[in-house]
C-alpha cells in the first residue's frame, strides 16, 4: 500500500499554488465551462450610448403600437389617433434610463468585463457595502435602536400637531420590521419559501381578539398565547410540507394562507366572518390605562390627557417585541440550531449526512417564526382595535417577504432598511393613489438590478463551537521563523 | 477473512425509488480496520448502496447491521449518531459557510469538548484547510472542498468513514493526496474506511477487499489486488484507469 506515497512526492516540489491553478484547469476542461465572456472593444462611453440606442430602438419598435397609435370608439367606428409627442418621450426616457444605468451600476462592467451574472455570484463573497454594513453591524445596530428609543420622543416635542400621524408610521414600520424578522428565520434563515406567513399574523391577531371577546383577557396574558398557538399552527403547516422544497412549498404554504384566512371569513357565527372584532382592549401599563382620567396613566403622572401618548406606548411596546425577536434570532444563530437552519438552507443532504434532524429543524424553523408572526398580530389587533379578514391577504405576505428579501435573506440590518424604505415609501406616496404600486414594483427591479442579493448579502460567520484562540501562537510561530 | 464480527454488514438489501428496484438483494461486509471498495460503472447503485446505509432512502427488504445493532430501520440522523460519518457524492459542502464552519458542523453531534484536538487533526491531514480556515466553502477549489468534505465527516470522530467518489472531477495529482490521507488514517489510527468509486485502479490498489457492482448487484468480490488481476475487471474498469496510471 505505501507506494501511494511515492506518487505523491512529485508535487511536493512545486509551487503551492500551481497544484490550485492546475486543478482549476482541469475542472474547467471537465466541468462546467468556465465563465467566459465576450470581451467588449471601445470606449465604456460609446458602448454605452450603442447600448442605450439599441435599447431606445427596441422601445420604439414595442411602444409604437402601445403609445404611438390610440384608438378610442366613436361613432364610425374605431378612430385612430397618432400620438408622437408621447412616443417620443417614452423612447428618450428609455435612452436615457439605460444609459443612467450603464453609467451608475453597471459602470464596472469593461474593466473587467464583469456582467450581472458575475457580478451576482461575487456579490455572495460581498460587495463594499455590505461588508462595510458587516464590519460596522454592531455600531449601526446600536445606532437604529437609539435612533428609534428617541424617536415618539422627539416627534411629541417637534411635530406636536402630526405627532399621532408620524408615531403611527413608525409603528407600522416596527411591525412591519418585526414581522420580517419573523419570516427571515423561515426564509432567510432555514430557506424554506413560505407565502403564507400572513397566516401566523392573522392567529396572533384573532388569537387574541377571540380570547378578549370571549374571556375578556388583557393583551399582556394574550400574547404569549397567541405566540403559542401561532407555533402551533406553524407545526401544523410544517407537518405535511416537510417533504417539498422551493416552488412546491411556495404553493402549499400560500394555500394555508388562503385557507385561514377563507376560514376566518366564513366561520361567521365564532370570528364574525367579514365584519370583524370590534372592541379590542388597549394594553394597560402595569394595570394602568392611557385613557382619560386622573386615576389612569398619563393623568397620574401628571400629564394633560393626549392621544398620542397612547401612539408612543404602543410604539414601546412593538420596539420591544421587535427587538426581542431580533435578540432571540441573533441567539440562536450562534446556537447549533441557528447554524442548523443555515446549513438547511444551504444543503438538505449534507445535513442529513451529518447526523442532523432534518424535521425537528424544519418544524422549529415555522414553529419559531410563526410565534414571532403570532406576537406582531396581537399586538396589531390591540393597536387596531378592530380586525377583519382583510387585513390578512396575501398582499401582506407578498409584502413581508419582499422586504426579507430586498433587505437580503438571513440579514437583520437588511430587514430594517427595507421596511422602512418599503413601508416609509408607501405613506410618502399615499397621495400619488395608483402610481404608489408602480414606484414600488420599480423601487424592487432597481434593487434587484442593482444588488441581486438584497441590500445586505453578507453573511457574517458564526462561532458556534468555540475554538480556542489559537491564532496568537500561530503569528508568534510565524514570526520566529520556524 | 477474519471470524469475528463485521463492523457493518448488509444482507439481501433491497432498495427502491418508487417502483424502480435499485439495489437486487445486496450482500456486503466490512470489518473493523479494513478499507472496503464498492466499484461500479455510473448507475450502478454505488451511491443508492451508501445511501442505503445511512437511511435515506430506506432498504425496504434485508437487514443493516451495524457494531451488532440493525440499524435498518433507524431514521438518518439515528444513523449517523452512531459514529458513521460519510461523505457524499458531490462533496456538499455548504458553500456559504467559512471553511472553520463547515467542520464546525460536521462536529455537530460531538460535545464540542475534544473540538480543538479533532480540528488540530484534520488540519494536520489537509493543511490547505487550515490556510483557508476563513473562506467560504464555495469560493475553494474542487480538490479543497473534497478534503473539506472529508474534514467535515472526520470532524464527528467516527469509527466507519463512507466516502462515494472523492476522486469525482479532481486531477490525477489531488486524487492520489487525498487516497494518501485516507489511507494514512487507516493506517495509522485504524479507522474503518468503505470507499465507493467510478476510479477502479486507484480504489482497488488502496483497499484491503473490494466488491464489484453491476446494475444493483454484486457481482465479484475479493481483494484489491485479486481484483485489480481479474481480466473482467481490467476490461471493464480500468480502461480509464491505466491512462492516469501513466501520468
Ligand atoms: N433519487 C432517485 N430517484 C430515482 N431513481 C434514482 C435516484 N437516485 C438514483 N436513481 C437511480 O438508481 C440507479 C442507481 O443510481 P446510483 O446509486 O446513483 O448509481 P451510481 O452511484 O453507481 O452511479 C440509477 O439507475 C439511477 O437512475
Ligand atoms: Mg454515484
Amino acid at each position: 500500500m505505501s507506494d501511494i506515497n511515492q506518487a505523491g512526492s512529485a508535487e511536493e516540489h512545486q509551487a503551492p499554488g500551481a497544484l490550485v491553478e492546475w486543478e482549476q484547469r482541469v475542472a474547467g476542461y471537465g466541468g462546467e465551462p468556465p465563465f467566459v465572456e465576450e470581451p467588449e472593444y471601445g470606449s465604456p462611453i460609446v458602448l454605452a450610448l450603442k447600448d442605450a440606442a439599441i435599447a431606445a430602438g427596441i422601445a420604439a419598435a414595442l411602444f409604437l403600437f402601445f403609445i404611438g397609435f390610440r384608438t378610442d370608439i366613436n361613432l364610425g367606428g374605431l378612430e385612430l389617433t397618432t400620438r408622437w409627442q408621447a412616443f417620443g418621450i417614452s423612447i428618450v426616457a428609455v435612452f436615457v434610463g439605460r444609459l443612467a444605468f450603464r453609467m451608475l451600476f453597471w459602470g464596472s462592467r469593461q474593466k473587467g468585463g464583469r456582467s450581472l451574472a458575475t457580478r451576482a455570484i461575487e456579490s455572495r463573497k460581498g460587495t463594499p457595502l455590505s461588508e462595510h454594513f458587516a464590519r460596522h453591524s454592531g455600531k449601526v445596530g446600536a445606532f437604529a435602536l437609539a435612533a428609534a428609543i428617541v424617536y415618539p420622543i422627539v416627534i411629541l416635542w417637534a411635530f406636536p400637531l402630526k405627532d399621532k400621524q408620524f408615531i403611527d408610521l413608525g409603528i407600522l414600520v416596527l411591525t412591519y420590521i418585526m414581522l420580517g424578522w419573523g419570516l427571515n428565520i423561515v426564509v432567510g434563515l432555514a430557506g424554506l419559501l413560505d407565502l403564507g406567513y400572513v397566516a401566523f399574523y392573522a392567529v396572533g391577531a384573532y388569537s387574541f381578539a377571540l380570547f378578549a371577546q370571549y374571556f375578556d383577557v388583557g393583551f399582556w396574558f394574550a400574547l404569549p398565547v397567541a405566540g403559542l398557538l401561532a407555533a402551533c399552527w406553524g407545526i401544523i403547516l410544517g407537518f405535511p410540507v416537510l417533504r417539498l422544497r422551493g416552488d412546491y412549498l411556495a404553493i402549499v404554504t400560500l394555500a394555508f394562507g388562503e385557507i385561514i384566512r377563507i376560514v376566518l371569513l366564513n366561520w361567521y357565527t365564532f370570528t364574525g366572518g367579514p365584519d370583524g372584532i370590534s372592541g379590542i382592549p388597549d394594553p394597560t401599563f402595569f394595570g394602568l390605562a392611557f385613557a382619560r382620567g386622573d386615576d389612569n396613566l398619563p393623568g397620574l403622572l401628571g400629564l394633560k390627557y393626549d392621544s398620542a401618548y397612547k401612539q408612543a406606548y404602543f410604539f414601546y411596546i412593538i420596539l420591544l417585541l421587535a427587538m426581542i425577536t431580533n435578540f432571540v434570532t441573533m441567539r440562536l444563530r450562534k446556537l447549533p440550531l441557528g447554524r442548523a437552519w443555515e446549513a438547511l438552507r444551504e444543503d438538505e443532504i449534507a445535513c442529513r449526512s451529518l447526523g442532523i434532524n432534518t424535521t425537528n429543524t424544519k418544524l422549529t424553523a415555522f414553529a419559531i417564526g410563526a410565534m414571532f408572526g403570532g406576537f406582531a398580530g396581537s399586538f396589531f389587533a390591540t393597536r387596531q382595535g378592530f380586525i377583519s379578514p382583510e387585513s390578512f391577504t396575501f398582499m401582506e405576505s407578498a409584502l413581508i417577504l419582499a422586504i426579507v428579501v430586498l433587505g437580503g435573506l438571513g440579514s437583520q440590518m437588511g430587514v430594517v432598511i427595507a421596511s422602512i424604505v418599503m413601508i416609509g415609501g408607501f405613506e410618502l406616496f399615499r397621495d400619488l393613489a395608483e402610481y404608489r404600486m408602480l414606484i414600488f414594483g420599480l423601487l424592487m427591479v432597481i434593487i434587484m438590478v442593482w444588488r441581486p442579493r438584497g441590500l445586505i448579502a453578507t453573511r457574517d460567520p458564526s462561532a458556534i463551537l468555540k475554538q480556542r484562540q489559537s491564532i496568537s501562537a500561530d503569528m508568534v510561530a510565524q514570526g520566529e521563523g520556524h | 477473512m477474519t471470524d469475528k464480527m463485521p463492523l457493518l454488514y448488509m444482507q439481501g438489501v433491497e432498495t427502491y425509488y418508487g417502483n424502480i428496484i435499485a439495489l437486487r438483494g445486496v450482500d456486503v461486509a466490512v470489518f473493523e480496520g479494513e478499507i472496503v471498495t464498492l466499484i461500479g460503472a455510473n448507475g450502478a447503485g454505488k451511491s443508492t448502496l451508501m445511501m442505503t446505509i445511512c437511511g435515506n432512502p430506506q432498504a425496504r427488504s434485508g437487514q443493516i447491521v451495524y457494531d451488532g445493532e440493525d440499524i435498518t430501520h433507524l431514521p438518518t440522523h439515528e444513523i449517523m449518531s452512531r459514529s458513521i460519518a460519510q461523505s457524499p457524492e458531490g462533496r456538499r459542502i455548504f458553500p456559504r459557510m467559512t471553511v472553520m464552519e463547515n467542520l464546525q458542523m460536521g462536529a455537530m453531534l460531538t460535545d464540542g469538548a475534544s473540538f480543538d484536538r479533532d480540528l488540530e487533526r484534520v488540519f494536520d491531514l489537509f493543511p490547505r484547510l487550515k490556510e483557508r480556515q476563513h473562506q467560504r466553502g464555495g469560493t475553494l477549489s474542487g480538490g479543497e472542498q473534497q478534503m473539506l468534505a472529508i474534514a467535515r465527516a472526520l470532524m464527528s470522530k467516527p469509527r466507519l468513514l463512507l466516502l462515494d467518489e472523492p476522486s469525482l472531477g479532481l486531477a490525477p495529482m489531488v486524487v492520489k493526496q487525498i487516497f494518501q490521507v485516507i489511507h494514512d488514517l487507516n493506517r495509522d489510527e485504524g479507522l474503518t474506511v468503505f470507499l465507493v468509486e467510478q476510479n477502479a485502479f486507484h480504489a482497488l490498489r488502496l483497499a484491503h477487499r473490494g466488491y464489484v457492482m453491476v446494475n444493483g448487484k454484486i457481482t465479484m468480490t475479493g481483494t484489491g489486488a485479486e481484483l485489480l488481476a481479474r481480466p473482467e475487471v481490467r476490461a471493464a474498469y480500468l480502461e480509464g484507469g491505466r491512462h492516469e496510471a501513466a501520468e
